[in-house]
Order: structure tokens, then C-alpha cells, then sequence
């Protein structure tokens, strides 16, 4: 190790040995060196050499130096413990994989070993190296792995398989078929983790397979709010692609006229109003509306993209009139870093040429500041053109007034050209434009000079009878301009107009004449362009000049030039061998010609989607996706229907999801829907009872003790009810093809759990569907481990076609978080899990009116939830409200002396905090729904589960 | 989606390369490096260039260029905002995003973007889920690793990835359990020569620092949330609770972090603080200038400005400033021609004033424009909207947290044309 360490100082301070003459050759000499010192160390058996080592090796390639040499040795670390190193092992054969094919087959068994670890990181990140290996000879394993992994019980697996799904498939693109499975398989995946990937991949194998989707999008719509921000991005531009295939246009003429209709619906989120629309012309598809309401809330993400791809996806599928919601947000972005206003800068300069009045009341929003750089000057500019209106004009040019004025000349010049823009757009404005860019002719700057002659001629174009005024003092000024495009354009302008400055037009030439050779080339074809004009309308005056300049032109050293001399000299002077083109010279050269039109530089960028690349770029760029037309008819809707129970996916053996979700509407991803295993226990409330489980007699006691106490308090103050009604819903547990024969079921008997007060009962039916007998069935592992269940005891034997019946207790501490446990047969063992309807966590309990408000009273302010709710008509009478209320929740009637005031009353299961639902009916089928508890997450999944309940007939 | 990754210092070095698909040589940047020519400033670099085969899109943060090189369609903004949370990132982890640090730490920060993306798409973006993986390095743990050859790669994995909460580490403990929110708004504006109003907004932002044990559920209100025109979200804010209760409600990231932007509705009128009383003027011969510039309070709600200086980027020609300040120091930059006045505290009583000639080039035109002048300002204790935070509670956890709300009045992008 002295060896080492000694090496070690010799690399830090090579040039110390060598004369510094000597440095460049030995340069060279000491790499080789040094690659040797790396190679001992890695082979070395400390671990803090190999370390050390790794971390230069990375530094070298993040330099961008070539350590292929060390590969071999590198690789041989591949299987050690020590987790950064591995990493860093990881990060070199990533990169120099490809150019050691041979030997970065040694390091393959590794990873399929990983494949198999139980731990899902491992297995992750083993796919992940595997999958970025760019080698095809493993292009089997890959797929082998891939498959596997798809259907693995963890989501952030299945989530690096959708990643390694693109890696595959730009390694070889021969797999796309088998590829295409596997994403179908995954796009059916309801773990928000895998969406974004798992479309992601879809997007780069195979964009054109929409009718993957189908069966999908309701599910995609609705999961993704709770979808990580850069899975958001992608989803949203695919559905905004999906979307122009499958509804029709929301923009059809009947659109704008059930308007007030749109937004009712839109606002009340019923589905009811569906037949008053009935009559209309155009009714929006239930499922577009569905994706224009779930994609709203996104534009207050923080992300810049997701906003975007919001904003986008509202400009290309909204009825006309809701497009305006997301300005607000694409102005905010403007607060952003230069590059992000850059780009919404570029969208908002193709959304104002098409819908002045989204972003005119925040036309102060693109002022420019002296700060800012050249080109979000020269965007705000175009934006602030293209929403001049008779109205704002007045102000926006005096705006442009101070711009002109900036020591920015190219925007200076910019902002003359807008001026340009405003005064053939807005025909009022005219004069007082044209009069300001004459006064800038006087200006002491060329560029501003120039630019202002270029805008002047083109306006003048427009309206040539009123301005020969304009053009006799520009021809005073034109000593003082040098610019060449400047005097070109004046020297155009003298010659379309010649009749108008009849004497000015002449000496003009005179001057030119006498100056032609030193001027640029641009000015050269305008003075031939002038003098032949000259000669047509005053050939008296300006034969001679004309025929000098001719001459001079003919031996000029631009071609151009003297091509268009030999052209000009055939055509207006006659001769012998000029042909019948001589009599129409007039009408050639001096024909009315069309004023030219000032427009925007994003005129036609729409023609690419908003928020794309192409757009940005303003070409089409690889692998962009045309956003279709709508069709004309809309396709069939029903391709999205989905069985409202899903069967448990075949192809994930294991994964026992079986819970049925009761409102796709989701909180929070719905509260930890993911922690199928290794699920942090976050939400363990410390309640004295459930941590019962524990050994020990006097514990137990003490326990026992305690709930005894807690059970007489709960009987004195309010008697526990047992519900005389309550409908029963029966979940699948474990489908019996996944279980091998067994199936079971399960439903919330809404009694008090016999094992534990804080338990929630359970009644599970087991049922033997295969043709031989299963026996010793129970239950086995539970995740999180500190689950507090009470298991049935052990089915020794169940015969075919024979069901039991047994109940457990399941502590869920007040959370809807899953329960995940095992069932398991003498055989097998299958992963299950029961999610519980945030309803089910509560017990009845009875109170007298009196007591209800003194309750209430308690649990004001943040303990109060409440909403104004739509009722169905159905459900207005009092009968028809408690059997609502009870299907959802389990809680107990207050009876009321009021009619119109419906109560009810519960305490959570595990900690017994008072749960007090109030509905007090309004006129017009609304109520306001009052949930008082401490527990206010569980208060907002109840009112969110009753507002639903409550709506349904 | 993100094919690689460049970073390149102001002088237009190549100093880290990391690729997540097969490696693209470094000429690719050679068609960057003609656009900086070209643009002569770096802010003036077009974010997004097309080359023959590949698209390059960059950011410029802290004099660093972050250049991305992508191949096929993307959305634009994606990318910007990625490589911006990668200079965060940066910046969060060593305290500073510069190129020194970036090379004192390659390792690690080439650990970090091998986590960031997986083949080109974003991973594990979130600063929590991050320092699971791999540790920030402290000067602790960097004695601790090389005495004992340890590593700052996390042994645990990370949970949070895994949860519905990716943005908070499962298991945080402290011993003193603290909350602070800085409510935090600038006001952009832009004043015209006679000191009229031409625009003027406040934006605003609270920035939050919590270290609170275990996963707790906080609730923020406020007295008067109406002001609130349009805002932008951390993710782990309910946004449907903030809809029905204006009530923002969320299970916090552990640390610092950035709770929500907003716009404060345009229909209030903004109270600008201070006022500019301002002549500058060049004269027609003798090429020389004079410049008066003072400073009063207008709306300053009884507390005092602080933090005042002025900056005042001036024309090319001119040569040098020959001033006096009643009060603070100037600086004249002949090589940026950046006149920066100084002042400090804002004192009511006797104005600052800061008074002198100006020299110009000889026989160079006059300057036709005056130099704008930009003002920055900071007014502790103040919300110039008048936004309070009525109340912030706990829930979830049995503790009692130590809470606290500072507010800070900064000024934006505020310019007085002249």
C-alpha cells in the first residue's frame, strides 16, 4: 500500500519530475503513466484505492477524455459491494460499452443476477445499466428483461422497463412489434409513476398507434394531475395529438352560440346538463371535456413546460371562448429566466395574430425594458404590433417613440419597422406614422435613417397622391444618407414617382451621374432603374444623362450590372433591333405596382403546434408530429369505454390491486396508492391501541384496560351504533385466475371490529374455484410491517366449489393508505391489498341534536370543511339523503327537528375523533355540505365522496 | 429527449461533458461558440440553434453556459426548464453554481446528472429525492470520507421516488422543529421622464424554509387572499383545497423551498415607494453632460427603504462622471460604462442627491437618448400588496413547531426612463 500511496503523490505533481521544456513530450508519456497508476489501484484490494481511482476515471470523462484503456480493469468491479463504487463503475460502462463490446460482455451475468434481487432498486438500476449498454448481441437479454420487468409487483421497475423500452428500440429497431406489446401492456398500468414513461416510450416506438390509447385515456386524464411534471408534458402533448383525431371541432359555428350552455356545464362539472344541449348544434364529447377540465389546475404548476403544454393544448382543442383562461398564466411566465420568456414569447407572438383580444389587457406586459436582450426586445415588439388596435394605438406608439430613441440601434430599427406595420394596419394612424418616421429622417443615426427611408417608401406606396411633400424632402436629405439600402429606396421612390417632382426628379439624376461609380451595387440598379424612367416620362431633359449613365453601366464590374444596363438600354432606347418590347417599355416599367404588404414574421408559424420545437424554430424539425384536422365526423366514442371493474391484469401475476377506486377524481394520487412494498409508514398515528400487538401480559393488560375505558366513555357520552342499513359492496380481493383457483372477496360489514376497537371489520369470502382442494389457508407477510391486522385463523382445507366466510380487523389508522398483506395457501402466495373507502373508516355513533351543535361549535374554523353541493333531483327527499349519505360513509342519523337540515354523526375508527356531516338543503337542488372534524384530510375525501354520492340520482 | 449535456464557461471552454445516449463529439458546440460570436453578449445567444443534424438549446445562469443537444422534436421550454434545474440543483447542493465548484465536485455532480435523466428524460428531479441518493457534501462528512474512506452516496434507498409524496424523504428527525415562510414581493415598474406611471405590478413569492420531523400537514391562510390574481404552485399544494378554501394545504418538502408565486391583481393601484426627481442632459458643444438625480419616499407605509442604489447604463461616449453624493458612494465603470450610485438607507429628512458633470468622447455625436435609470430597494417588514398570512397550523404530527412569517419588499425590474 506504501507503493500506492507514493503513486498517488506523483500523480498529483508530475511536472515536478520533468524540466518544463521537456513538458509537451513527456505529456504523452505521464497519460500512459498515469492509466497504469489507475489500473493498480482499481486492481488493487482496498476499496478506498478503487474508490479514488473511479472518482478520476469519472473526472476524465466528464472532461471528455478517453479512459477506454482502463476498461478491463474497471469492469472487474462491477460486482462490488460498496454502492458508489459501483455506481461509478456503472457510469463507465455505460459510456464505453459500446466500444468494448467483448469484454462489456463479461459484465452481463451481473445484471441478470440483479434482475432477480428482491430489493426494487437493485433490480431498477440493474435494468437501467443493462438497458443503456448500446451493444446488440444483448439485444435478446434486453428483451427478455424488458418483459419481465414490465410486469414486476414494483411500479418504479416497470417505470425504468418503459425507459428501457426507447433504449431498445433505438439500439434495434427490428423489435418495435414485441416493443409495441409491452407498451400496451404498460399504457394499461394505473401507477401515475409509470404514465409519463410508459407515454414517453409510446411517443418514440410508436406515435401513430392511437388506438393503444383508447382503452387508456379516460385513465391517462384522470391520473394526470398526479403524474410527476415532465410525464405531464409528454401525456398532454399526446393527447392533444389524440384529442384532433377523435372529437370533432369545437369551433363549428354553432360552438359560439350555446356558449353560455358551455360554461354552465363547465362550472357545475354535472353531466346532467348534457340534455339541455341536446338540441344544440355541436355537443362537446364528454371525454374532451374531461381532458380540458383535468388539464386546467395544471396551469399553476411551477414548471414553465407544463404550463406551456397546457396553454398549447387549450389553443388546439378549447371552444374558442375558453382559450382566454390560460393567458394569465402565459404572462406570468414572463417573470421567468430570459430563455423560458424567450420561447412563450415566440407562442404568445403566434397566439395575438389570431386572437388580438387574449392578450391585450396585458399589452404593459411587453414594454420593453433597456435591459432586456436583443431578441426578447425584438419578440415584446412584434407582440406589442400585432395587438395595435384604433383603440391602443395611440399609446403604443408613444411607447414605440421612446424605443426609437433606444442606443439598441438594430432595435431601434425594429421598432421603425413596426411603426411601418401599425400604419398600414390601422389606416387612422397613418399620417401621424408617416409624419413621425419623416421628422426621424433628420436623425443623426444611419441604421435609423435607413430603416426609416425602407418604411417610408413602402408606405408611400400605399397612398402615392398625397405625398409629394414627403418625397421632395427626402431628396434634399439624400446627400446625407449613406446607407445604400436608403438610397436605393429613395432612388426607387424619385423614379415610381417622377411625375409627381418633376424638376427635383432630374437633378437627381444629374447628381447620381456624376457619382454612379462610387456608389454600392444595390444604389447602381436603382440609378439605371431611375434613369430609364426618366427617359420614358422626360426624355428631353435626360437623354444625355441617360445615355452616360447607360454607358457607364455597360463596362461596370458587377454583372448584374451590366446585364441589367444591356436589358434597360434594348428596351427604352429604340433601334433597329429592338422588337416590338420597345412600345410596351412604358408600360413594363412604369406599370402601378401593389403596395407591399407589412406583416408579421409569425404569420404562418400556426402551421406548427404551439409550444413545439418546430415552432420554435420556425422549420420542421425530426420526428415532429402534424397535429391532424379534426374530422369531419367524429369516430366512434365508445372505443373508450372500459369495464367499470377492472379484472386484475393477467399479465401481473402478483400484483393484487384489486380495490375498486369510487371516484377517479384524486387527491394527492389518492394517498399512496404506490407503497406496494417498501412504502414508507408515514402516516402510523401513535394512538395507545394500536400498539396492542406487542408482547407481554401486563401490557396486554393495560390495554385491554384501556380500550374497556374507551369503549365506556364512547357508550356514556354517545352510544355506538350499529347501522340498521347499510348497503353492502363487495370488492374483489384476488381474482381466481391470479390465485390459482382462489378467489376472494371482501366487504366492510359495518359492525365494530370484535378483535379491537381501532380495527375496522373486514369479511372476507374465500372461494375455491379450481378442481382440487386448497388447503392451509392464512395469511402471511403485511406491508407495511407494522400493520396492525387481525388475521383469521388457518383454513386447514377447502374442497372445490366450497366458500368460507371469515372476518379480520384491519387497524388502517384513520388513512385510506392500503393494507398490503399475502394470502397464502399451502402452495402459493399471493400479494393482496384492501384500500378502504375513506367512508368505511368511521363508526356511527347517536347523539341528540343538542349535543351535534355543542359539538360543532368545538370544531370550527380549520376543523371545518364545507361546500355548496348540486343535489340530484332524486335525492332531495329525506329518505333518499340518508340512504346516500349511509352508502358512502358509515355513520350514524341525528335525528333533526328541522326539515331542510339534514345530520349526521361518527367517530373515526382507529382515533375516535368526532366526524359530523351537516347538509342543509337550498332552494334550486343545492345544499351546503358541512363536514366538522379535526381529521381535515379525511373531511375533504368524505365531502368529495358524499358531493358525488349526493349528485347521483 | 436530452441526447447530452455541455458545460461551457464565459471564455467558451468545454469544462464537463456528459452524454445519456451514444457520445456526441464536442464540435458539435462549434455552432453554439459562432452564435456567441456573433451575439457578442451572452444574454443575446438565441436559446434555441439549429445545426445540420442536432438542435442545441441553452440556458446562461451565473456565467455558465448549460448547452443541451437534442435530436428529434421536444418542446423547447422542457429542456430550458431542465437545465435550469440542473444549475438549481448545483447551486443547492455546493451553496454556489459556478464553474470552480462544478470542478471541485465533478464527481458528484456527475452522479447527479446521471440521476436526473434516464436516457434522456427526467428522473428524479426533486431536491429531496436527490440528497437521498446522493449526500450534499459538508465539511463533516468530507473529513469523516477520508479518514474513513467512506462515500456520499447514500446506502439507503430512496423512498421517495416510491410514495405519492416524491418530494419529501421519508423519516426526517430534528430536534427543533421550525417553520419560516418569507413573503417576499418586488415590484416591477417603469417610469417615464416625468415620472409618471407606465406600468407597474407586484409579484410576488413565498419562500419557505421547513425542518419539521415527520410528515407533517400544514395549512397557511390568509387575511386577505382576494389580492391574489394568479399563482403557481410548489406540486405538494392541494390545489383543489386552494380552489374551494383559498387555502393553501400541503405536506412540505424537508428544507428550503419555494411555496408558491403569485401576481397581485391588477385592479389595486401599486404604491411605488420612492420617486425619482432625475435630469440628465448633454450638452450640444463642449461634449459634456450634467446629471442630477434625487430621491425621495412616496408610499413607504412608515418603514424605512434600505438597500438603495441606482444604476444607470450609460451611452458609449461617454468618458467619465465627475460627481458629488450628498449621501452613499458612485462607482463609474469606464469598461461597462455602468454608473452605479449607492446609497443605502433612505433618509427622509435630507434626500439624497447625487449632482455633477459628465465628460463626453470629444467630437463624438451627443447621445440621443438619456440612460434609463434602474432602482433597487428592500423594505423589510412590509408587503407593499398588503398580503398577511392569517394563520398557519399543523396537523399530523403532535409537536408544537416554532413558526414564523418575514415579510420583504424588493424592487424588480424597475426603470425610470429619462
Amino acid at each position: 500500500m506504501k507503493v500506492d500511496e507514493h503513486q498517488l503523490c506523483w500523480y498529483f505533481y508530475p511536472t515536478c519530475f520533468f524540466p518544463s521544456e521537456l513538458y509537451i513530450s513527456q505529456c504523452e508519456l505521464y497519460n500512459d503513466d498515469m492509466n497504469e497508476d489507475l489500473k493498480e489501484m482499481l486492481e488493487s484490494n482496498k476499496e478506498s484505492l478503487k474508490l479514488e481511482a473511479m472518482k478520476r476515471v469519472v473526472g476524465l470523462i466528464a472532461k471528455g477524455k478517453n479512459a477506454s484503456e482502463l476498461f478491463p480493469a474497471v469492469v472487474k468491479n462491477v460486482a462490488n459491494k460498496n454502492i458508489e463504487l459501483k455506481k461509478l463503475v456503472y457510469v463507465y460502462l455505460v459510456r464505453y460499452a459500446e466500444e468494448q463490446q467483448d469484454l462489456a460482455l463479461l459484465s452481463i451475468s451481473t445484471f441478470q443476477r440483479a434482475l432477480k434481487d428482491p430489493n426494487q432498486f437493485i433490480r431498477a438500476s440493474a435494468l437501467r445499466v443493462l438497458s443503456s449498454i448500446r451493444v446488440p448481441i444483448i439485444v435478446p437479454i434486453m428483451m427478455l428483461a424488458i418483459k419481465e420487468s414490465a410486469a414486476d409487483m414494483s411500479p418504479y421497475v416497470r417505470k425504468t422497463s418503459a425507459h428501457a423500452i426507447q433504449k431498445l428500440y433505438s439500439l434495434d429497431p427490428d423489435q418495435k412489434e414485441q416493443l409495441i406489446e409491452v407498451i400496451e401492456k404498460l399504457l394499461k398500468d394505473k401507477s401515475t409513476l409509470v404514465a409519463g414513461s410508459v407515454v414517453m416510450a409510446f411517443e418514440e416506438v410508436c406515435p401513430d398507434r392511437i388506438d393503444l390509447i383508447h382503452k387508456n385515456y379516460r385513465k391517462l386524464c384522470n391520473l394526470l394531475v398526479d403524474v410527476e411534471e415532465w410525464g405531464q408534458v409528454v401525456i398532454i402533448s399526446m393527447l392533444t395529438r389524440y384529442a384532433r383525431t377523435q372529437f370533432i371541432s369545437p369551433w363549428k359555428e354553432g360552438a359560439m352560440f350555446d356558449e353560455n350552455n358551455e360554461k354552465a356545464f363547465y362550472d357545475s362539472e354535472s353531466e346532467e346538463k348534457k340534455d339541455q344541449m341536446e338540441a344544440k348544434t355541436y355537443i362537446m364529447d364528454p371525454d374532451h371535456r374531461l381532458l380540458l377540465r383535468n388539464t386546467k389546475p395544471l396551469l399553476q404548476s411551477r414548471n414553465t413546460a407544463v404550463v406551456m403544454s397546457v396553454a398549447q393544448l387549450y389553443w388546439h382543442l378549447a371552444p374558442k371562448h375558453e382559450v382566454t383562461i390560460v393567458t394569465k398564466s402565459l404572462v406570468r411566465l414572463l417573470r421567468s429566466h430570459r430563455e423560458v420568456q424567450y420561447i412563450v414569447l415566440q407562442n404568445i407572438a403566434t397566439m395575438s395574430i389570431q386572437r388580438k383580444g387574449m392578450f391585450e389587457p396585458f399589452m404593459k406586459s411587453f414594454y420593453v425594458r433597456s435591459t432586456d436582450s436583443t431578441h426578447i426586445k425584438t419578440l415584446k415588439l412584434e407582440i406589442l404590433t400585432n395587438l395595435a388596435n384604433e383603440a391602443n394605438i395611440s399609446t403604443i406608439l408613444r411607447e414605440f417613440q421612446t424605443y426609437v430613441k433606444s442606443q439598441d440601434k438594430a432595435f431601434a430599427a425594429a421598432t421603425i419597422q413596426a411603426i411601418g406595420r401599425c400604419a398600414t394596419n390601422i389606416s387612422e394612424v397613418t399620417d401621424t406614422c408617416l409624419n413621425g418616421l419623416v421628422l426621424l429622417l433628420s436623425n443623426r443615426d444611419e441604421t435609423v435613417v435607413a430603416e426609416s427611408v425602407v418604411v417610408i417608401k413602402k408606405l408611400l406606396q400605399t397612398q402615392p397622391t398625397q405625398h409629394s411633400e414627403i418625397i421632395k424632402h427626402m431628396a434634399k436629405l439624400f446627400d446625407n444618407i449613406t446607407v445604400p439600402m436608403a438610397r436605393a429606396s429613395i432612388l426607387w421612390l424619385m423614379g415610381e414617382y417622377c411625375e409627381r417632382v418633376p424638376k427635383i426628379a432630374p437633378d437627381v439624376l444629374r447628381k447620381m451621374a456624376k457619382t454612379f461609380t462610387a456608389e454600392e451595387d444595390i444604389v447602381k440598379l436603382q440609378i439605371v432603374n431611375l434613369a430609364a424612367k426618366l427617359y420614358l416620362t422626360n426624355s428631353k431633359q435626360t437623354k444625355l444623362l441617360t445615355q452616360y449613365i447607360l454607358n457607364l453601366g455597360k463596362y461596370d464590374q458587377n454583372y448584374d450590372i451590366r446585364d441589367r444596363t444591356r436589358f434597360i438600354r434594348q428596351l427604352i432606347v429604340p433601334s433597329e433591333k429592338s422588337g416590338a418590347l420597345n412600345k410596351y417599355a412604358r408600360r413594363i416599367l412604369l406599370a402601378p405596382k401593389p403596395a407591399p404588404v407589412l406583416e408579421s414574421a409569425f404569420k404562418d408559424r400556426d402551421r406548427y403546434q404551439l409550444g413545439t420545437l418546430s415552432h420554435s424554430l420556425n422549420t420542421k424539425a425530426s420526428g415532429y408530429q402534424e397535429l391532424s384536422d379534426w374530422p369531419a365526423v367524429a369516430p366512434d366514442q365508445s372505443v373508450r369505454n372500459v369495464e367499470v371493474i377492472e379484472p386484475v391484469k393477467e399479465w401481473a401475476p402478483l400484483v393484487g390491486k384489486a380495490k375498486q377506486r369510487k371516484s377517479d377524481e384524486k387527491f394527492y394520487s389518492d394517498e399512496e396508492e404506490e407503497k406496494e412494498e417498501e412504502g414508507s409508514d408515514s402516516s402510523g398515528s401513535e394512538d395507545s391501541s394500536s400498539s396492542s400487538s406487542s408482547s407481554g401480559e401486563a401490557l396486554c393488560l393495560f390495554v385491554c384496560l384501556k380500550v374497556y375505558v374507551f369503549c365506556l366513555v364512547t357508550f356514556i357520552l354517545f352510544r355506538v351504533t350499529t347501522p340498521s342499513f347499510g348497503p353492502v359492496k363487495t370488492y374483489e380481493l384476488l381474482h381466481h385466475m391470479t390465485g390459482k383457483g382462489l378467489s376472494a372477496k371482501y366487504h366492510f360489514p359495518r359492525q365494530p371490529c370484535l378483535y379491537q376497537p381501532s380495527m375496522v371489520a373486514v369479511q372476507v369470502v374465500l372461494t375455491n374455484s379450481s378442481d382440487h382442494s386448497l388447503e392451509e389457508i392464512h395469511i402471511g407477510d403485511r406491508n407495511p410491517a407494522s400493520l396492525n391486522l387481525h388475521c383469521f385463523n388457518t383454513i386447514e382445507r377447502l374442497e372445490p366449489e366450497a366458500s368460507v366466510t371469515v372476518s379480520m380487523g384491519i387497524d388502517f389508522s384513520d388513512s385510506t393508505q392500503a393494507a398490503n398483506f399475502q394470502l397464502c395457501t399451502k402452495d402459493d402466495q399471493f400479494s393482496v391489498s384492501i384500500q378502504p373507502a375513506v367512508g368505511e373508516l368511521f363508526m356511527p355513533i347517536t347523539m341528540t341534536e343538542q349535543d351535534f351543535s355543542k359539538e360543532q361549535g368545538k370544531l370550527l374554523g380549520m376543523n371545518e370543511t364545507s361546500e355548496t353541493i348540486a343535489m340530484a333531483t332524486a335525492n332531495t327527499s329525506s329518505q333518499a339523503i340518508s340512504k346516500q349519505v349511509l352508502s358512502v360513509a358509515n355513520v350514524g342519523v341525528v335525528s333533526s327537528t328541522q326539515n331542510d337540515i339534514h345530520r349526521f354523526a361518527g367517530r373515526t375508527v382507529s382515533s375516535g375523533a368526532l366526524v359530523l356531516v351537516s347538509l342543509e338543503m337550498k332552494e334550486s337542488s343545492s345544499a351546503l355540505l358541512t363536514i366538522n372534524t379535526e381529521k381535515s384530510v379525511m373531511a375533504s375525501m368524505l365531502l368529495r365522496d358524499l358531493k358525488q354520492a349526493l349528485a347521483q340520482a | 429527449m436530452i441526447h447530452s449535456l455541455f458545460l461551457i464557461n464565459h471564455s467558451g471552454d468545454i469544462f464537463l461533458e456528459k452524454h445519456w445516449k451514444s457520445v456526441i463529439g464536442r464540435s458539435v458546440c462549434d455552432y453554439f461558440f459562432e452564435a456567441k460570436e456573433k451575439a457578442v453578449q451572452p444574454e443575446n445567444v438565441p436559446p434555441v440553434l439549429q445545426t445540420p443534424h442536432h438542435y442545441l438549446i441553452s440556458v446562461y445562469r451565473d456565467k455558465l453556459f448549460f448547452l443541451s443537444v437534442v435530436q428529434t422534436e421536444v418542446p423547447p421550454l422542457f429542456v430550458i426548464e431542465f437545465l435550469h434545474r440542473v444549475a438549481d440543483t448545483v447551486q443547492d447542493y455546493f451553496g454556489e453554481c459556478s464553474e470552480g465548484v462544478i470542478k471541485d465536485n465533478v464527481v458528484t455532480v456527475y452522479e447527479l446528472l446521471e440521476e436526473m435523466l434516464d436516457n434522456g428524460f427526467p428522473l428524479a428531479t426533486e431536491s429531496n429525492v436527490l440528497k437521498e441518493m446522493i449526500r450534499p457534501p459538508t465539511i463533516l462528512r468530507s473529513v469523516v470520507n477520508t479518514l474513513t474512506g467512506g462515500s456520499n452516496v447514500g446506502d439507503t434507498l430512496p423512498t421517495g421516488q416510491l410514495s405519492s409524496i416524491p418530494w419529501r424523504r421519508a423519516g426526517v428527525k430534528y430536534t427543533n422543529n421550525e417553520a419560516y415562510f418569507d413573503v417576499i414581493e418586488e415590484i416591477d415598474a417603469i417610469l417615464d421622464k416625468s415620472g409618471t406611471t407606465v406600468f407597474a405590478e407586484i409579484q410576488g413569492v413565498i419562500e419557505a424554509c421547513v425542518r419539521l420531523t415527520g410528515m407533517p400537514d400544514l395549512t397557511l391562510s390568509f387575511m386577505n387572499p382576494r389580492l391574489l390574481d394568479d399563482m403557481s404552485f410548489h406540486p405538494c399544494v392541494r390545489f383543489k383545497r386552494w380552489e374551494s378554501e383559498r387555502i393553501l394545504s400541503f405536506i412540505p418538502p424537508d428544507g428550503n423551498f419555494t411555496l408558491m408565486t403569485y401576481h397581485v391583481s391588477s385592479q389595486n393601484v401599486v404604491a411605488l415607494p420612492v420617486y425619482v426627481k432625475q435630469n440628465i442632459s448633454f450638452l450640444e458643444t463642449g461634449s459634456c453632460g450634467r446629471l442630477d438625480i434625487t430621491i425621495g419616499p412616496k408610499q413607504t407605509m412608515g418603514k424605512t427603504v434600505e438597500g438603495l442604489t441606482v444604476t444607470v447604463h450609460m451611452p458609449k461616449t461617454v468618458l467619465s462622471a465627475n460627481l458629488t453624493a450628498t449621501q452613499g458612494n458612485y462607482t463609474y465603470n469606464l469598461a461597462t460604462k455602468v454608473l452605479v450610485w449607492d446609497i443605502g438607507k433612505l433618509n427622509p429628512q435630507k434626500l439624497p442627491n447625487l449632482r455633477g458633470s459628465l465628460s463626453l468622447q470629444a467630437g463624438a455625436p451627443r447621445p440621443e437618448e438619456n440612460p434609463a435609470l434602474d432602482i433597487t430597494l428592500k423594505i423589510q417588514q412590509l408587503a407593499i400588496s398588503g398580503l398577511k398570512v392569517s394563520r398557519l397550523d399543523m396537523y399530523g404530527e403532535k409537536y408544537k413547531p416554532f413558526k414564523g412569517v418575514k415579510y420583504l419588499t424588493k424592487a424588480g425590474k424597475f426603470q425610470v426612463r429619462t
